[in-house]
């Protein structure tokens, strides 16, 4: 059974067409990057994907199941982990936000008054933490953490409910390049127990640790990095930007549409 | 200064501030980092729309007061959710026609009504044992929402998209909340009045925001601070014999300009 499987699903909002036909699957401890231009339809997937929506057309099966049915095997991370930094809560809170077996081993009185985490829960939230390496933040308020370190935490908080997929909106947005790399790594690694699928910008880094990347603009496209890798020579930090990309995939000779137009247009 | 604790009235006094505050500062907690605030102050003000009908009909102050006020707050929150990007003019509509019907009811209601001011600007004094009753089982109500809900509640606060993504149903929480803040409202009235609540609501809870590493630690301490202005603008207020409600309203500004300063003298140091 494929971990995620979206076929022909199309998508409009009143009049205006988002997604059209969009066809692409995903197996499980793969690890794909959506890029596309702003307005070309990632946000719109990702939230039928988890559910938020409901495709006009085609259908998305997660594990075999509707995403609604899967939520529990979804694990998610924002973009804007800059929200709410005024906020009084700890690491060990926020990530406990993503447990979903909120009664295990709790006593009565804990399940009515669910204010102190029990053993159980406080082992998971560190096993997680632990994952991304921020298992000594425990205690600290999430507002005096950096970005890259908050990005850690957002990720931790999905994996504590041992999602099977794990989808994050543009992971590196507002962390320095060498924070960049950093998660990039934890995601490779991670992508060797569940499904990655991330939403992303930064090309130089996507084309050296996925394994697929789907250029989505309305329709959507996939190439294949494992099949035709792509070597990007740039000096460190630098980046490509998307149409470049794309002709750097179009002289793969890969047989799609789009590389015809960009053929023909050059 | 010790004799007033001697007076049944001022007794009275003191407790109700205590109640009232410590439930100000909980349910303070969660307005202010929901951004419920102005939505809160709108149902302040409409609440004296349920004043005027309970004079007119004779009904308890606080019967009147709180059907009119969760009535209000019902009624924004079903707005907001239909239209979210026009919230504050519904807030702002409900806020001035709830205070009109307070008005024409009370012009109504035949006989002698000078006690608008003590509504809007608190009357702690005339604080009677039943309102004790009914200001404690509001704070209890409180503390038994917030302890029974605390994780969801949680959740939502600091990240109501990922709340939501994770099946926390946020609008009926987000609807419990402005209810808890509507009847919190009521029972402040005697103690510094349907305008002045707000600041009882905001002031400590911002204030505690910054001082603690959690939100229940932030919601205790705000209750704890409400309630410590409030006894000494009770204090100042018989002292000096000014009115109690604006009282305690000063002190608390007070002690958050303390605090700021406290913390820029900090910070210039290091």
């Amino acid at each position: 059974m494929k971990l995620l499987e979206v076929e022909k699903v199309s998508f409009s909002y009143d009049r205006e067409r988002a997604l059209e036909e969009v066809s692409f699957s995903l197996q499980e401890r793969e690890f794909l990057a959506i890029i596309g231009p702003n307005g070309g339809g990632k946000s719109t997937l990702l939230k039928l994907i988890m559910g938020q929506y409901e495709p006009q057309e085609g259908q998305i099966r997660v594990l075999g199941k509707s995403p609604r049915q899967a939520r529990e095997e979804i694990g998610y991370v924002p973009q804007n982990t800059h929200v709410n930094l005024e906020f009084p809560i700890r690491v060990l809170d926020v990530v406990m936000m993503g447990n979903p077996k909120r009664h295990e081993g709790q006593t009565l009185l804990e399940r009515l008054f669910p204010i102190r985490y029990n053993e159980i829960e406080k082992r998971c939230a560190y096993s997680t933490l632990e994952k991304v390496g921020m298992q000594d933040y425990l205690d600290r308020r999430i507002g005096d953490l950096s970005g890259g370190q908050r990005q850690r935490v957002m990720i931790a908080r999905a994996l504590c409910a041992h999602p099977r997929l794990l989808i994050l909106d543009e992971p590196t947005s507002s962390i320095d390049a060498e924070g960049q790399e950093q998660i990039y790594r934890l995601l490779k690694e991670l992508s060797r127990e569940m499904g990655v699928l991330v939403v992303s910008h930064d090309l130089s880094v996507i084309t050296r640790y996925a394994d697929k990347i789907l250029y989505l603009n309305r329709r959507a496209y996939l190439h294949d990095l494992q099949a035709n890798p792509i070597h990007l020579d740039t000096p460190e930090g630098e980046h490509f930007c998307e149409v470049e990309m794309m002709q750097m995939l179009g002289a793969q000779n890969c047989n799609c549409e789009l590389h015809r137009d960009s053929k023909e247009s050059s | 200064m010790t004799e007033i604790f001697h007076y049944t009235f001022m007794q009275n006094a003191l407790i109700a501030g205590i109640l009232v505050s410590f439930a100000a500062g909980i349910v303070g907690s969660l307005i202010v980092v929901n951004r419920l605030v102005f939505l809160t102050g709108g149902i302040a003000h409409s609440s004296y729309g349920g004043i005027g009908m309970a004079l007119y009909f004779g009904l308890p102050i606080f019967l009147g007061a709180s059907l009119f006020s969760v009535g209000a707050a019902l009624l924004i929150a079903v707005l907001t959710f239909r239209r979210r990007h026009r919230s504050d003019t519904y807030i702002g509509l409900i806020w001035a026609v709830g205070m009109a019907i307070g008005v024409i009811f009370t012009d109504l209601t035949p006989g002698y009504n000078t006690d608008l001011m003590s509504y809007l600007f608190g009357s702690i004094l005339a604080v009677s044992r039943e309102d004790l009753w009914f200001m404690g089982f509001l704070l209890l109500l409180v503390l038994l929402t917030v302890h029974r809900w605390y994780r969801p509640i949680l959740a939502m606060s600091y990240d109501a998209e990922y709340a939501e993504l994770r099946g926390i149903p946020t609008r009926r929480f987000y609807t419990l909340i402005l209810v808890l803040s509507a009847l919190t409202v009521v029972v402040a009235i005697k103690v510094v009045g349907l305008i002045l609540v707000i600041a009882l609501m905001t002031i400590p809870t911002h204030i505690a925001e910054r001082c603690t590493r959690s939100f229940y630690a932030m919601m205790i301490f705000s209750g704890i601070l409400a309630s410590l202005f409030t006894l000494v603008g009770l204090m100042l207020s018989y002292a000096y014999d000014l009115s109690s409600g604006a009282s305690i309203i000063l002190v608390a500004a007070a002690g958050l300009g303390l605090f700021e300063g406290g913390r820029t003298l900090i910070a210039g140091r290091s």
